[in-house]
């Protein structure tokens, strides 16, 4: 199974990032994982610059195929103005509206203080409800002073747990979605055209004759 | 092949001088830029339609109308007509009567238009902007191939017993292109009439520009006009030269780093390698723009924007010179060398006429001979 760690800290070495790694290593010891890392902060000009050109750079599109094709996701935002950072948004505010339907993300949050801890429930649930993912019951918020307290040790493992859980269990059940590749889905034309007819007298129940191509 | 040039008609200040032309100067300068076309021997010229500022193209017939006046050749054309928010009533008949004046160098493309708040202004819904295309066109194909139309939608009063004056020259409806950079539902569109279908790739990447295209191919085929490899493509470019590539970086570089679009965001660097913009020398047009059929296929149109991000008309009519005396003779000489023999040209009024007269039953244009312009 693929698993997509999404660490949006700034700083080099960020305690973002090691949060996001305890919780990748956590998980990886309870399933068979493959596990790949996004850095958001790698990616902060190519996010800006497709939302002024509209498309992705190189390195945000691979970023968002594996994103979207991945089994389960770890999003881990630093806390900034009592949210999400703005590139961690950004990130998500540039993948396609289904990309990540269906699938398991454990989110998690770090900030200085433990009076921020409710962000994972007002911001980052609502966010990946709106995507349409899983987002599993345990959020995982580490304050700089959890970093040497009892309990995240507990949290984090509780979190992986129920990530690694959901991932096995919905792995088999979630729809296909489609890929960078495919094709696009296509209704037919004489379809399309047909539901915009008026039905005309004496033909309301029996519908309109089918649109047949033209030919010059 | 076609060779052409098409115009956003945009008023953008010259970010060198900061100084905004007048609506009365840039409407002339598109005019001289669309004579410049033929002087220079490009094939097919064409405005845009917007009814908002910062752009002045909001009455196409009537500039091209007074372009046909004054040229001989050139094919006069649109990018986009707004098929949602015109009636398409007023459609037919704009676009007969050009025909008529310009003795049949006349064709156009469909678009939805991209603009929320314009809809509105016309009584329309951008929501519904899909369907309005579907709708739009159908009344508008019919009211160009019937002499007397009964017809009853969702989004226009009802005609009964309505002809569309004058009707098309020689019976000959314009051929019509359907312009859209993300919606595979145009594309089907174009594929179920038989149409041609613009991908105006300007802004994207090739791999996107691909799907696109193999979704109109593979549909034009589905609906029995021909082989995938004969559906009729057309693609956009833009370019900037001078005879050394340096020189038309550091020319260009404080147009692209100020341009409505694209400007503040990516480098010129990154949006050379990623989209069709050539910033450089006539031979690199060339070979970039050659590098489109590998994605594409054999095309019927190419169209260049040459007067964009606020360049002086002084500066884009030597542009055009480039483009038609260097580039353009080259690309219809390499383009043709490869092309297999039953790849149409795209349909023109002498084609869809001679075409008719034939009796030909298939794909408009085809069989119609590689003259590139009536």
């Amino acid at each position: 199974m693929r698993l997509v760690v999404v660490s949006a800290g700034l700083s080099v070495p960020s305690s973002t990032r090691l949060l996001a790694d305890r919780l990748a290593a956590a998980a990886g010891r309870l399933a068979p994982l493959d596990v790949q890392v996004v850095e958001v902060r790698e990616l902060a000009v190519e996010i800006a610059h497709a939302f002024t050109s509209g498309f992705p750079g190189r390195a945000l599109a691979a970023a968002q195929e594996a994103v979207t094709a991945a089994d389960g996701l770890i999003v881990v935002t630093p806390v900034f103005s009592a949210s999400y950072s703005g590139l961690f948004k950004s990130f998500f505010d540039l993948l396609d509206q289904d990309a990540l339907a269906g699938t398991p993300v454990l989110t998690a949050a770090t900030g200085g203080t433990a009076r921020h801890s409710l962000v994972l429930e007002h911001a980052l649930r609502p966010l990946f409800s709106y995507l349409r993912a899983v987002v599993v019951p345990t959020g995982v918020y580490a304050a700089s002073e959890d970093w040497g307290a009892e309990g995240l040790d507990g949290r984090i493992e509780r979190a992986a747990a129920e990530l690694t859980g959901l991932m096995t269990g919905l792995t088999a059940a979630r729809p296909a979605r489609p890929g960078p590749d495919d094709g696009f889905t296509v209704v037919p034309f004489a379809d399309r055209l047909a539901a915009l007819a008026p039905p005309s007298e004496g033909e309301r129940t029996v519908g309109v004759p089918r649109p047949v191509p033209p030919s010059r | 092949m076609q060779f052409g040039i098409f115009s956003v008609g945009d008023v953008t200040p010259d970010p060198t001088t900061g100084r905004t032309p007048t609506e009365r100067e840039r409407i002339k300068a598109m005019v001289a830029i669309a004579l410049k076309a033929e002087e220079v021997g490009l094939d097919v010229f064409a405005t845009g339609e917007h009814h908002n500022p910062p752009f002045v193209p909001s009455s196409p017939t009537t500039m091209l109308g007074y372009i046909a006046a004054r040229t001989e050749k050139l094919v006069l054309s649109t990018s986009t007509t707004l098929i949602t928010t015109n009636d398409p009533v007023k459609i037919a008949e704009d676009f007969a009567m050009l025909q008529h004046l310009a003795d049949g160098r006349v064709d156009l493309m469909m678009g939805r238009g991209n603009t929320g708040p314009v809809y509105p202004w016309f009584g329309k819904d951008i929501r519904q902007g899909i369907n309005l295309a579907v709708e739009n066109y159908a009344l508008l194909h019919r009211l160009w191939r019937e002499d007397v139309v009964d017809w009853e939608g969702k989004f226009r009063t009802p005609l009964q017993g309505f002809t569309s004056t004058p009707r098309p020259l020689d019976d000959v409806p314009p051929f019509v292109w359907h312009g859209s950079i993300r919606s595979p539902e145009i594309a089907e569109q174009a594929a179920f009439y038989g149409d041609g279908f613009f991908h105006n790739n300007i802004f994207w990447p090739a791999d996107h520009t691909k799907r696109m295209i193999e979704l109109y191919r593979d549909r034009y085929a589905h609906y029995g006009h021909g082989t995938p490899e004969q559906a009729v493509v057309g693609l956009g470019g833009q370019v900037f030269m001078r005879r050394s590539s340096q020189e038309a970086v550091r020319e260009f570089r404080p147009y692209f780093d100020n341009a409505p679009v694209y400007g503040h965001g990516p480098s010129l660097e990154d949006f050379t390698d990623q989209t069709p913009l050539t910033v450089g020398s006539p031979q690199q047009v060339i070979e970039k723009t050659l590098a489109f059929r590998d994605y594409a296929g054999d095309y019927q149109r190419q169209l260049f924007l040459m007067d964009h991000a606020g360049l002086p008309l002084k500066t884009v009519l030597e542009q055009l010179d480039l483009l038609g005396d260097e580039v353009v003779p080259v690309l219809r000489k390499e383009f043709a060398a490869d092309r297999p023999a039953d790849v149409p040209d795209a349909p023109t009024h002498a084609s869809l006429l001679a075409a008719r007269e034939r009796g030909a039953d298939g794909a408009a244009g085809r069989g119609a001979g590689k003259e590139t312009v009536a």
